[in-house]
This record gives structure tokens, C-alpha cells and sequence, in this order.
């Protein structure tokens, strides 16, 4: 991870975030904000209507100043409901907090700067970033910040982009390929490069990231719509209870003080999510940004936890970008050791991965070291895509390796044949998922090279998970299906697509959808533009071309395809974290009814005192015991809202056991042993 | 819309006839024809009289017969008039009305616990039993005003009772019109 | 609380248990129109009822022309009801030459038995004609029933179809009910009752001549005491057994008399009590096995099924442990369970039934939304009258009503799917289809309706000593319970009553009709709009990441959201009504 997102990792104990933080929450009292959220907005009428009653008792002494109306109990009510407010908005402030500082060193990075402009006449302009329009050229040097998104058109550059990635480590940027996306604010190092700006002002990359990580332009997401739905309703149910509780207790004779009956009613309703709930958005969308993704929107992020199906590009994501040579299987009658020094000599100038693979084994499995051949006045015979073999001419010996049919021809045009055994070898290796290499030396064929994928470690134990999330992975790959088969095996994924192209995999996702699934996958190139759009979470990689980046509704600023399961956890993250502190939240009204219900009515009906299973000492202590809990829940539970519920990966019976058990089973038990501390400490403190 | 209004009436009409009016008349003509003696409330005749039903309780006052348990069908057992005191546990009334009727009972039957159906209403105020435990109570009086041995009494008792049904279902009870019947027959009584 | 008891309780259960699978095949064939045996006789009544009402049997409907037929059905059922109960005294079938039913009355009784309710703020025996009884109540025991099959099929299909814009025929689906599942059944346990002593018949009340006529006070209008002798009983009669099968079999509950189950003539024999809460359990139970065949997740029936059996179970132990322990007010009555009798609290319980009988029949009556009673609600502890109360306000969701049971559960399964399924980290999933925004609204509307209605008009009536504590006929908490029992069952669709409370009044028969049609209509109409949307959406597949709703892990969760949602809204008045009277009982206080 990068140097710049362990230093944004904020937390409670940065003293500037909670500096700001405070303030806001002060801010965030305005009732235009506060009506955003239902259910903390009718614990701030709460606390008007409360301290409306206490101002109307302390001038009117007259006012029955009984047992449970006292300044002193009204007094502290109201200021613990005023409290409530401020836990909820400071919990939404933090959280906004962490984005807040990382959007003003974003903002340095936008600084104005001046491009150089090539006009269709060739004449070189010199004018404001800021005055860029889509499609127009400029050229950038060595030394100079470049003015917007576009594309290379011409040249090659290293490009510091750690301003956007937190990778102090300079890129490679190119035109052509899907290297060719460069992001306005970053800086040229080397060379001079032509770049087609594809951004207009003001909606550019850092223009976007900036009110991302900022939450400015955060929009609720579909299921904390949907949450928000729930929690209103319950508002306005407990509201029902508590508004017809006063004629029932009037029947009774037993009527209520306002203050009781509103400490009732925010006692109830579900405070602590509501008062989490965009907290818990927020931390969701910046744990992404900290792991150096950029979601498009929330509904991305969510959509990342229902992932039914990954699509996983093979080479780079599950296997190591290269194939190695592992093993040398000489033809009968052929030392291996001679067949290994042959493979290294006809790969000495093989500057490919593979051929540099072959070198490492021949020298790790017999120790031989690279001959000095300069004296020997060896030809290196190149790669060629005609040949499709490369070798070395020395001391009048033809030394080539290669595919298998180009190695045939070739020997067949020296009149000889390939042994049935080797064939076997070769057929055995391709069936296993390798890729077969002939070696030969002077029209006789001495062995073969196994050049294989190489599995990522630990890929086999992230797919297992993934399959007990519910989740199936995808193998996407150029190979033939044979080579795929095996390599899906040894890596373990449910599936693969061999012999991909753009439009196969198109199709695969659409096919997944219509069977209701949702499907995720990685891109760079422009062809997976499309796919990208497609997919429910596409994620575009940083390094890729423009269009991958509009595609998709996610990118990696990290360029790191196996990121893809990290997304989904946190997704799934974010959602189990808003499940449990709902359950948790109304699990909690239990106790609170046990608190409260008998201290309502234990003047009139001593009797009810069974019900005070927790033995609180006075109606009032009662009372402001559960308000207490209510708002000091709150910010108890602030850094379980931003760090998000530890996720593990389990199928869904497993985690909803767990999740129940902590947070149900938990949220029924907590308050009674809460309530009753609380009570016991007010108590000695003569609070009430 | 304006077709589904009109499917809506004719449906409630066909219906209507179909389960208003042929299926309890079928019903109807099947049961009197099957069970012509239980369709019509298993009624008993005596000397060419009705004198009621074997299936409604009717009260008894005379210290010579069983006891029903009190009523609130009407005056009291009022076959017209079916339902219950619907006392609430806790209301005065319920309370001080058992015990005027438990001081009463424990008047005739000293030192033993009265049954708690004896003094207690039944939901319909037509209740045709009462419990082994209440006839019992109630034998040493019927005896005394019979001139008639216990065990004789219990006899007639016995005859009246019902265990429960299939061996398991309901409670055991005894039938007071039909024991009183009975007792009237064969221990007729002065009065 | 006796062996015996135990004993019934649990061979009640195991009946229940037995015809599930039946009844869940059966309707399932039924509404899917595949094969079933009565087909030969009934298929033929099917297309003449078709051909006479105008049906077209292959039209599909959305959600909305098939709450719309629902509607219009019910409208005009309920003005014809109306129009039988006023005009009673010109029409046949009058013997005790009734006269017209009031219209404040009328209205309610109308609304009462369209809604499946059978609130009866009236005295049958001495108000309602033989037709009236018939062709208006009886026969809106089988429409409401055969609406409320016809509603929750409806749901079942929205939620087992895929991206469909249609939930099927009400036409079809409510003449299905009422030949298939409604006819043949009541055809035969009717003939059963009969058989136990219900009374079938159309001849006028008898009267017997007593062997031991008594004596009466009565105050007359003059305010003087008479004393009177009463040596007559009148012997009311009527086509009930016919109404009884239904009655039961519908969840309907309205008793042909006054005294409902209690009343001998409808209820003779341990046996034909023992049918009758069978009979309002079948359906539900068997609509539980529907869900899950017709969802292709036969578990998922079973899982809702547990769920229902445990609150059930929790219910009846609860009324029998209640009810068992008597009434500790009343010094020197013996209330201890022996060979000879039963004990208990038996004020308003009949001496067959006993306590175990009365408590089981108690706890299924209100667990289903019937409202039939074999003993009087109003006369129970306050605890065993508590649970009857409790079983309304959770919705009557354990088993419940004839559909209405089913589709009410459907809404906790919602709740209970969205407030956990996040906590499996994926947008929550009912079978494979995305719970959004719009099904929690329409869940969340479905439910206020009912607390709006069962708390917002008591608390009216509560503090209103003109019209509203009046008519309360027990003092003290018990009060509060009466009215509060009253709009609750009415909301309910349920129909018993703390029944002492005087509710033939304009202020009650305007108000708890509201609360029918409310409890009714505005909290269905919710419920088919999620149908609808649900019938639209795609079926993700099964997987482990999938919520489980199969498992008892998915049981105990459905349990605990339907006591939490129905605890968190009702406790606070349930602790100044039954709450209170217990704990001031159990003090030694009467009022």
C-alpha cells in the first residue's frame, strides 16, 4: 500500500480530524440538515420540546415540580438528548473527516497550470489549464505538471503520479496500448510527450476524486434507502406508542411529564443506526479510497458485496505474468544435464521472461553457469514470429529451440523426424496446462523445456473463500482450453472462458446476468471497454486507457487486478456493518423498556416493580439512565461504524449465526448491564 | 374496470345462491334426513310435553335436585339468550358474588372445599354439566332431601357421567337435567 | 395443568402436523391448476360459474387490477349484506319474525363479515333472521375465506414467479377457493357436527315447559324489583352446523350464537371442539406447505411453519399455565386439578372443555384470525387473557387467518430478511429476489396501518367518559384491556372480545367497522404491491452466500422479529392493561 494512505488513515486520536469534527457536529444541528435523517431529527424536536418545557418550568415554579419534574432531572435530560444529537453528528463529521483532509492536498494538486496548446496550424499556445477543451493537443516536457486527463498520442514519458496514487515510484505513459492514459496534475519526469486532452474543465479526473473522497456529491445508496425506509417507519410506530401511552396512562391515572415521555420515545426509536447510518457510508466509501480505489458511486460499492461471479483475467491475476520453465524432460537416450546446458546455451541472448527461466533452472537444477561464449564468436538467431524459434550458431552446431511444429518443420527440413517419445512428452506437458518447448541440436531433437503458468501462492485458499461467500470465480484467458482446463484446476476456480475475446466475454456476462447473477470483473485495455460497462462492478485499472477508465464504475489507482476480492469484502463490509448495528440498535429497546415502563408508573402502581428486573433505584435514575445509554452508545460505537464489523469469510448461515449472536443476542444483554452501571454511578454521584 | 364491477355482481350473486342458499339447504335436507334427532337439539319429551333439551342446562333451585352451575344466559339458562358474565378476574362483583354463593354452599356441605365450577358461570350460560367433583359436593344434600343412602345417589351419578371422549378428549362431567330426570324417577322426592 | 391436557395439546398438534403436507399439495394443485380428484365434479361448476359471471379464465392480472377486482368483489358483497340485514323483515326465512337490523349496527356487521372479522356487536339469537344468517353471514364466511386464499396465492406467485407483470385471475383464484378447498370440505364436517349434536334445522325457537321453574327479580322501568317466575325455556334453533364448518374452516369465527363455540348447540361434544380448532388451523397450516411447493423450497415452508408452531406452542402454555392457577381472589372455592374435576379459573368456560380445551381453543382462535370462543376471553386471568390479546397484536401471523395469516407473515419475513440480511454482507434476498426500497416501504405501510388503528382509536376511547370508558363493563385495567381487546380484534380481522364491554354503540360500531376495513384492505393493498413487485424482479440463484431461509437459524430469527416488532409496539400499553391487572392480582386487588 502506498506511503500516502497509511498516512490518512485517521482516526479518533488524530486531534485536527476531531478538532474539525467537533465543530461540525455543532454545524450539522441546522434543522435543513437534520431533516435528512428522520429518525435524528425527532430527537432534536425532542430536545427543543424538552428544553421549550424546562425554560416554562423554571420561570413558572408554580408548575408541579413533583418527584419526577424537577430542574435538576429535566435539566439533565434535555441535555443529554441535545447530547444525543451532537454524538450522532459528530460520528457523521469523523467520518467525513478522513475524506476532508485528503481532499485538500487534492486540491494542491489542482493548481493552475499552463499547457502548451498545438494548434491545428502547428503554432505552439501557450494558455490556462483551466481553459482546455475536449480533444485539443498539447505537449508536455520533462519537468512540467500535465494540464488534464487525455490520452498519449506521441512518445514515451515517466509521469510521478503520486499525487493521485500515493506510488512515489514514476510510471511508464506511452502512446498506443493500454499505457496511454495520463491524469491532469501529475508531472512529466522525462522525455516529451503529445497528449489529446479528453476531459473539459472542471469534470476532470481530480475534479471527480476530489468530491468523492470529499462525500460531496455522496448519494444514498439503494440499500440505505431502503434501511432509512425501515428506520422511519419504526420511528413513526414508536412515536404512535408513546403519543397514545399518555391517554392509556391518564385511564390508568398515572399520567406523564413530558420529559419522561420524550426520553421514552428517543429512548426507542433506533437512535444508534440512525445516528451511524451515513457514518457507516461514508467509512464504507473511504476504506476503498485507502486501499487506493476510486468507486464512482456508492451503488458500485454495494453492488460489490452481492458479486455473485468474478471475472478474473488469468495472466497477471491468478498467475504470475510469465511462464517458467520448471522442468527438462530429455528424449530417450539423452542426459538430461546435456539437454539443460543445450536449452541454456539457445537461450543466453533470450531476454524474454521464458527464455531468462530457462537460464535460472539450468542453473539452480545442475549449477551450470553461463559459458563466456564471446570467443567462441557465437550468431544468436533471434525470435521471430516467422520462425517462431530462437537459438544460438556456434562452433559450426545449430543449437534452436522452439514451439514443437516450428521445431518440426525445421528438422523435417533436415530430413529427420520427431521420436515418438517425445511426442508422448510433448502431448503430456500441454495436456498438464504447460506450454512445451523442443530443444534441438543439430537436426536431432534432445528434449523438451515444460514452461509453466505459475499460480500465484495462496490463490487456491482466496478462491476457497470466495467460494464459501457464495462466490464463483471465472478464469478469462487467451490459452487454448486444454492449457486452461489445467490451470483452472491447479488454481482452483470454478470456471474459465478459454481462447477469450472482447466479445466472448460480453457474452459470458450477460449470460451470468440473465441468470440473475451479478458479475464483477477487471479491466485495462480499450476492447474491455464494453464488459466493463456491462459488468455490475466493473474495475478499471489506473494504467489503462481512458475509455477503460469511463467504463467502468470503479478504479484501481494501484493497477493491482487481484484487488477485485478486496473490493468485494469491503463491500459486504459495509452491509453487514449497517445489518448489525440496525439489529443491534433495536435489539436494545428491550432493556430499555424494562428501565423506563416501570419507572413510569411505580408511583401509581408499586406493584409494576417486578418489572424493574434491574433493580435501578429511582424512577428518575431510572429514566435518565436510559437516556444516558442511548446517547453514549453512540459514540461507543463510532470506531465499530468506521473501521466497519470485522468480516470473515464464511457462507451466509455462518456470519448471519455469528452476526446474530454478537449483535442480536448482544444487543439484547449489553444495555441491561449498561443501564444498570450507569445507574449505579449517577446514583453515587447524586444526579438523580 | 368498469367490466370488473360487473363481474363483481354477478359473482356475489351466484355465489350468494350457490353458498347462501343451496349449500345450508342441502346441508339441511342431508342432516334432517341422517340425524333427524341431533339436527333438531336432541330435544326430550315427557308426558307429550317439551321439557328441554338433553344438550342446554336449565336451573334447578329445589334442594331435592343437582345443581347447574350459575348462569348468565338471560335470567339464567335462558335458551334464547346465550353468553356469560363476562366478569373480569378482578371485579368486585365476580368476586363477591362467588363468595355469597360459596358461603351458601359451605352452609349445606360443611368442611369440604367447594368446586370451583359450582360457583363459577359458564361461557354460554347453558352449560349442561358439572364436574364429578360438584355432583359429589352435592350428593350428601340430594341424599338427605330424597331420603335416598348416598350410594344409592352416586349410582344414579354415575349413570349420568361421561368420561372423557375416546378416552382422552375433553373432561370428565355429569349431565343434570338428564341426572335429575332420573333421580326424579327413581327416588321421586317430597319437595 | 394436567397430563391429560398435555396430552390433547399435543395430539392437536400432531393432527396439524399430519395435514399439512395434504392440504399444501392439494391447493397447490388446486391454484396451479394441475389434476386434482374433485375435478370431474367441480370443473363443470367452474365453467358455469364462468359462463354466468363473464370470467375469462386465461386472463392474467397486475397487482393492481387484482387488488381492484379484490376490492370491487368485496364492495358489493358488503352493500348486499347490508341491504339483506335491512330488509330481513320483509324476506323469507324470518320464523321469530325479526324486524330490520339498525343501520350504525348493520354497517358494522357488514364490515365485520366482509373483512373475515365476525366482530358481532349483537345478540344473533335475537337480531339476525334465518336468511340473514345465511345467504349474508354465513355466505361472507366462505367469500372472505376464499378472498383470503385467493390474496395469498396471489403473493406466493409474485414471489415464485419470475419478471413476470402479472400475478394471476382473482376471479379464478377466489371461485378455486370457494369450490376446491372451501365446498367439499364444508359439505362434509358440517354433516359431522350434526352428527355430535349441532343443530341443522329451520323451525322456530322451542320452548320447554321446566321441570323446576324459579324465581327472578327484575327492576322495571319504573325502577321497582318484581319478582318473577320463570317456568319456560326458550330452545333457539337455526341452520347452524352449516355455518359452523365454515366458520371454523375460514377462520370467520362469528357464532350462530351469542355464545359463540361456547354455546352447547354449536359446539356439543369434546370431539366436535376438538374438529373445530383443527379446522381453523388447516388452511394456514397447509398454505405454509403451498408457499414452499410453490416456491420450489419445500424447507422454506417448514422453516415458516416452525416458526408459527413455536409461538403457538408459547401461546397455549402460556393460557393453560394461566388459566390452570385459577383465580387467587375468591377465598374458599377448591381450583386444584383432580381426578374429579378439571380446576382452574373455570368463570366462563364450559365444564366439557375443562381448562386445557379452553386454553388451546383460546390460543388458536386469535393465533388464526377466527374469533370464534368455546370459553369467554373477558373472564380469563389477566394473563391467560393477555395472550389472546398478544396473539391479535402480533398480527395474527401464527398460522392466522385463512391467507391473511400467510401474506401477514410474508411481511415479518421481509422485515426479518432485510434487518439480518445485511448481516450476511449481500442486499438482503428472499428466495432468490432482492428486498429494495419499495417491498420495505410497503412492509413498513402494512404494518403502521395496524398500530395506527389498534393504538391511536383506543387511546380516543380511553380518555373519553362519554362514549369511549362508558360502555367498559369491568373497572380498572381490565377497562383498559376491554377496549383495547376491541380495536385490536377488529383491526385483526379477529372478532373475539373481552365481550362485557357494550360495543353496540354509534361511537364503537362506526369506529371498529373503520378498523375492520383498515385492518383489512389498507394493510393488504401494501402487501399485493410487494406481490407485484416482487413477481417483476429476477430470481438470483441459490448459493452459499445466499440468505438462508430454510434453516432453524432463519426460524428463531422470523420468531424473534414478529415478538420483537409486536413487543416494541404493544408493551407499553399491554403493561397499564393485562400487565398491571396481573401484578395487582396477585397483590389481592380488586376493583
Amino acid at each position: 500500500m502506498a506511503a500516502q494512505s497509511k498516512a490518512k488513515t485517521a482516526s479518533l486520536s488524530d486531534p485536527s480530524i476531531v478538532g474539525r469534527a467537533v465543530l461540525d457536529s455543532f454545524r450539522k444541528l441546522s434543522p435543513r440538515l437534520m431533516a435528512k435523517n428522520p429518525v435524528m431529527f425527532v430527537v432534536e424536536i425532542g430536545a427543543v420540546i424538552t428544553t421549550a418545557e424546562l425554560a416554562h418550568d423554571f420561570w413558572d415554579r408554580s408548575r408541579g415540580i413533583g418527584p419526577a419534574t424537577g430542574i435538576g432531572f429535566g435539566l439533565q435530560i434535555s441535555l443529554w438528548l441535545w447530547f444525543t444529537v451532537l454524538f450522532a453528528n459528530f460520528a457523521e463529521a469523523m467520518a467525513e473527516g478522513r475524506g476532508k483532509a485528503q481532499a485538500d492536498t487534492l486540491r494542491k494538486a489542482r493548481s493552475e497550470t499552463t499547457a502548451h496548446v498545438i494548434r491545428a496550424n502547428g503554432a505552439i499556445e501557450e494558455v490556462s489549464s483551466s481553459k482546455l477543451r475536449l480533444n485539443d493537443i498539447v505537449v508536455v516536457s520533462a519537468g512540467e505538471f500535465i494540464p488534464g486527463d487525455g490520452d498519449v498520442i506521441e512518445g514515451v514519458a515517466s509521469v510521478d503520479e503520486s499525487a493521485i496514487t500515493g506510488e512515489s515510484a514514476p510510471v511508464i505513459r506511452e502512446s498506443g496500448g493500454d499505457r496511454s492514459a495520463v491524469t491532469g496534475g501529475t508531472r512529466v519526469l522525462s522525455d516529451q510527450i503529445k497528449i489529446c486532452i479528453k476531459s473539459n474543465p472542471g469534470e476532470t479526473f481530480l475534479d471527480r476524486m476530489i468530491k468523492l473522497v470529499e462525500g460531496a456529491s455522496r448519494q444514498k445508496t439503494p440499500n440505505e434507502i431502503a434501511l432509512n425506509i425501515l428506520l422511519a417507519g419504526l420511528t413513526i410506530i414508536f412515536l404512535l406508542a408513546v403519543v397514545t401511552l399518555e391517554p392509556f396512562a391518564i385511564y390508568s391515572g398515572a399520567p406523564q411529564t413530558l420529559f419522561v415521555l420524550v426520553s421514552l420515545l428517543v429512548c426507542l426509536i433506533p437512535t444508534t443506526i440512525g445516528g451511524l447510518l451515513s457514518a457507516i457510508g461514508i467509512a464504507g466509501m473511504d476504506r476503498l479510497i485507502q486501499r487506493n480505489v476510486l468507486a464512482m458511486s456508492g451503488r458500485a460499492v454495494e453492488a460489490a458485496g452481492d458479486v455473485d461471479t468474478l471475472l478474473l483475467d488469468k495472466t497477471g491475476t491468478i498467475t504470475l505474468g510469465n511462464r517458467q520453465a520448471t522442468v527438462f524432460t530429455p528424449a530417450p537416450g539423452v542426459d538430461e544435464k546435456h539437454l539443460a546446458l543445450t536449452a541454456q546455451l539457445a537461450s543466453l541472448a533470450d531476454e524474454t521472461p521464458e527464455g531468462r527461466s530457462i537460464v535460472v533452472l539450468a542453473k539452480e537444477r545442475y549449477g551450470l553457469r553461463g559459458i563466456e561464449l564471446s570467443a567462441q564468436s557465437p550468431l544468436f538467431i533471434p525470435f521471430s514470429a516467422h520462425t517462431r524459434m530462437s537459438g544460438v550458431d556456434l562452433d559450426g552446431e545449430e543449437i534452436r529451440k522452439g514451439a514443437p511444429d516450428a521445431i518440426k518443420r525445421y528438422i523435417q527440413e533436415r530430413g529427420n523426424k520427431i521420436s515418438s517419445e517425445v511426442e508422448e512428452i510433448v502431448k503430456s506437458i500441454a495436456n498438464s496446462g504447460g506450454t512445451p518447448l523442443l530443444v534441438a541440436r543439430n537436426r536431432i531433437v534432445l528434449g523438451v523445456i515444460h514452461l509453466e503458468d505459475i499460480v500465484k501462492g495462496g490463490m487456491k485458499e482466496r478462491f476457497e473463500h470466495l467460494r464459501a461467500m457464495g462466490i464463483r470465480t471465472m478464469m478469462i484467458t487467451g490459452d487454448n482450453p486444454l492449457t486452461a482446463a489445467a490451470i483452472a484446476k491447479q488454481a482452483g476456480v470454478d470456471g474459465f472462458l478459454a481462447e477469450a475475446k472482447p466479445e466472448e466475454k460480453m457474452a459470458l456476462i450477460k449470460s451470468e446476468q440473465a441468470k440473475g447473477k451479478l458479475v464483477a470483473m477487471t479491466g485495462d485495455g480499450t476492447n474491455d471497454a464494453p464488459a466493463l460497462a456491462q459488468a455490475d462492478v466493473g474495475v478499471a485499472m489506473n494504467t489503462g486507457t481512458q475509455a477503460a477508465k469511463e467504463a467502468g464504475n470503479m478504479i484501481d489507482l494501484d493497477s493491482n487486478p487481484t484487488k477485485l476480492i478486496e473490493i468485494v469484502e469491503i463491500g459486504k463490509q459495509l452491509l453487514i456493518t449497517r445489518g448489525a448495528l440496525t439489529t443491534f440498535s433495536v435489539a436494545n429497546d428491550v432493556a430499555k423498556y424494562f428501565a423506563i415502563i416501570p419507572a413510569m408508573f411505580a408511583a401509581a402502581f408499586p406493584q409494576l416493580g417486578v418489572l424493574n428486573v434491574m433493580r435501578l433505584h429511582t424512577p428518575q435514575s431510572a429514566v435518565l439512565s436510559a437516556v444516558i445509554f442511548n446517547a453514549l452508545i453512540i459514540v461507543a460505537l463510532i470506531p465499530l461504524a468506521l473501521r466497519g464489523v470485522r468480516y470473515r469469510a464464511a457462507g451466509a448461515e455462518a456470519l448471519l449465526r455469528r452476526n446474530l449472536l454478537i449483535y442480536g443476542l448482544g444487543g439484547i444483554v449489553s444495555p441491561f448491564v449498561g443501564i444498570k452501571i450507569i445507574d449505579i454511578l449517577i446514583t453515587s454521584l447524586h444526579w438523580a | 374496470m368498469k367490466n370488473n364491477l360487473l363481474i363483481a355482481m354477478r359473482m356475489t350473486l351466484v355465489t350468494t345462491l350457490l353458498f347462501g342458499l343451496i349449500y345450508p339447504l342441502a346441508v339441511t335436507g342431508l342432516a334432517q334426513l341422517l340425524f333427524p334427532g341431533q339436527a333438531n337439539g336432541e330435544l326430550i319429551q315427557k308426558g307429550g310435553k317439551l321439557i328441554g333439551s338433553r344438550l342446554l342446562g336449565q336451573a334447578f333451585s329445589a334442594p331435592g335436585y343437582f345443581r347447574s352451575r350459575p348462569s348468565f344466559a338471560g335470567t339464567g339458562y335462558d335458551g334464547g339468550s346465550s353468553g356469560g358474565s363476562n366478569l373480569g378476574p378482578t371485579n368486585k362483583i365476580l368476586i363477591s358474588r362467588v363468595q355469597v354463593e360459596v358461603a351458601r354452599l359451605k352452609a349445606e356441605n360443611p368442611g369440604v372445599p367447594v368446586p370451583v365450577d359450582l360457583v363459577t358461570a359458564s361461557g354460554s350460560g347453558l352449560d349442561p354439566h358439572i364436574t364429578p367433583a360438584a355432583a359429589e359436593f352435592q350428593v350428601p344434600r340430594v341424599a338427605r332431601e330424597r331420603r335416598a343412602s348416598e350410594a344409592d345417589i352416586r349410582a344414579v351419578v354415575t349413570r349420568h357421567s361421561l368420561g372423557r371422549q375416546f378416552g382422552f378428549l375433553g373432561e370428565p362431567r355429569v349431565n343434570v337435567l338428564e341426572l335429575n330426570l332420573d333421580l326424579d324417577a327413581a327416588y321421586p322426592s317430597s319437595r | 395443568m394436567t397430563a391429560n391436557g398435555w396430552f390433547q395439546i399435543a395430539v392437536f398438534l400432531l393432527v396439524i402436523l399430519a395435514i399439512t403436507k395434504p392440504l399444501g399439495v392439494f391447493m397447490t394443485n388446486v391454484f396451479t391448476r394441475k389434476k386434482t380428484f374433485l375435478d370431474t365434479v367441480l370443473r363443470p361448476l367452474e365453467r358455469l360459474v364462468y359462463r354466468l359471471t363473464g370470467v375469462d379464465e386465461t386472463r392474467e392480472m397486475s397487482w393492481i387490477e387484482y387488488g381492484a377486482a379484490m376490492l370491487l368483489f368485496s364492495l358489493v358483497s358488503m352493500l348486499l349484506l347490508y341491504l339483506i340485514e335491512r330488509t330481513q323483515q320483509w324476506l323469507p326465512f324470518n320464523p321469530q319474525k325479526l324486524g330490520a337490523v339498525a343501520q350504525d349496527l348493520a354497517f358494522n356487521t357488514a364490515a365485520s363479515f366482509t373483512t373475515n372479522t365476525n366482530w358481532q356487536a349483537y345478540t344473533p339469537e335475537t337480531t339476525m333472521s334465518y336468511l340473514t344468517q345465511m345467504a349474508g353471514l354465513a355466505y361472507h364466511n366462505f367469500a372472505s375465506a376464499a378472498v383470503g386464499i385467493a390474496l395469498a396465492i396471489a403473493v406466493i406467485r409474485g414471489i415464485s414467479s419470475r419478471e413476470m407483470k402479472t400475478i394471476g385471475n382473482f376471479w379464478v383464484d377466489v371461485t378455486r377457493s370457494f369450490l376446491w378447498v372451501l365446498l367439499p370440505a364444508c359439505l362434509l364436517v358440517s354433516l359431522v357436527f350434526v352428527s355430535q349434536g349441532v343443530v341443522q334445522n329451520l323451525r322456530p325457537y322451542d320452548t320447554a315447559q321446566l321441570i323446576n321453574p324459579y324465581q327472578t327479580q327484575a327492576t322495571g322501568a319504573d325502577g321497582k324489583t318484581t319478582t318473577q317466575t320463570v317456568a319456560q325455556q326458550t330452545i333457539a334453533q337455526g341452520p347452524v352446523a352449516s355455518q359452523e364448518a365454515i366458520k371454523e374452516l375460514g377462520t370467520n369465527g362469528g357464532g350462530f350464537f351469542n355464545a359463540n363455540s361456547a354455546h352447547p348447540f354449536e359446539n356439543p361434544t369434546p370431539f366436535s371442539n376438538f374438529l373445530q380448532v383443527v379446522l381453523i388451523f388447516a388452511i394456514p397450516s397447509g398454505l405454509t406447505y403451498t408457499l414452499g411447493r410453490m416456491t420450489g423450497s419445500p424447507k422454506h415452508g417448514w422453516a415458516v411453519w416452525s416458526a408459527m408452531t413455536v409461538l403457538f406452542l408459547a401461546g397455549v402454555l402460556t393460557v393453560f399455565w394461566a388459566e390452570a392457577r385459577g383465580n387467587p381472589l375468591p377465598a374458599g372455592v377448591d381450583q386444584t386439578p383432580s381426578s374429579l374435576q378439571a380446576g382452574g379459573n373455570m368463570e366462563g368456560k364450559e365444564v366439557r372443555f375443562g381448562i386445557a380445551n379452553s386454553a388451546l381453543f383460546a390460543t388458536v382462535t386469535t393465533d388464526a384470525s377466527c374469533g370464534a370462543v368455546n370459553g369467554m376471553h373477558d373472564s380469563f386471568t389477566p394473563l391467560g387473557g393477555m395472550v389472546p390479546l398478544v396473539n391479535i397484536m402480533l398480527g395474527e401471523v401464527v398460522f392466522g387467518g385463512v391467507g391473511s395469516g400467510l401474506y401477514g407473515m410474508l411481511v415479518f419475513v421481509i422485515l426479518a430478511v432485510f434487518i439480518a440480511g445485511l448481516m450476511v454482507g449481500r442486499t438482503p434476498e428472499y428466495l432468490g429476489k432482492k428486498i429494495e426500497a419499495f417491498d420495505v416501504k410497503m412492509a413498513m405501510l402494512s404494518v403502521l396501518v395496524f398500530s395506527l388503528a389498534t393504538l391511536a382509536l383506543p387511546a380516543i376511547a380511553a380518555v373519553s367518559p362519554r362514549f369511549g370508558t362508558s360502555s367498559i363493563s369491568n373497572p380498572g385495567a381490565h377497562g383498559l384491556s376491554q377496549i383495547l381487546y376491541a380495536y385490536v380484534s377488529a383491526t385483526g380481522n379477529n372478532g373475539s372480545a373481552f365481550n362485557g364491554i357494550n360495543s353496540n354503540t354509534f361511537w364503537y360500531n362506526t369506529t371498529l367497522a373503520i378498523s375492520m376495513l383498515m385492518g383489512r384492505f389498507l394493510a393488504v393493498i401494501p402487501i399485493l404491491a410487494i406481490a407485484g413487485n416482487l413477481a417483476r424482479k429476477k430470481i438470483s440463484p441459490p448459493s452459499l452466500g445466499a440468505f438462508p431461509v430454510t434453516t432453524p437459524l432463519f426460524t428463531m430469527l422470523l420468531v424473534s422479529t414478529v415478538v420483537v416488532v409486536g413487543a416494541l409496539t404493544f408493551f407499553p400499553v399491554l403493561s397499564l392493561g393485562p400487565i398491571l391487572e396481573q401484578v395487582l392480582m396477585t397483590a389481592g386487588r380488586s376493583f
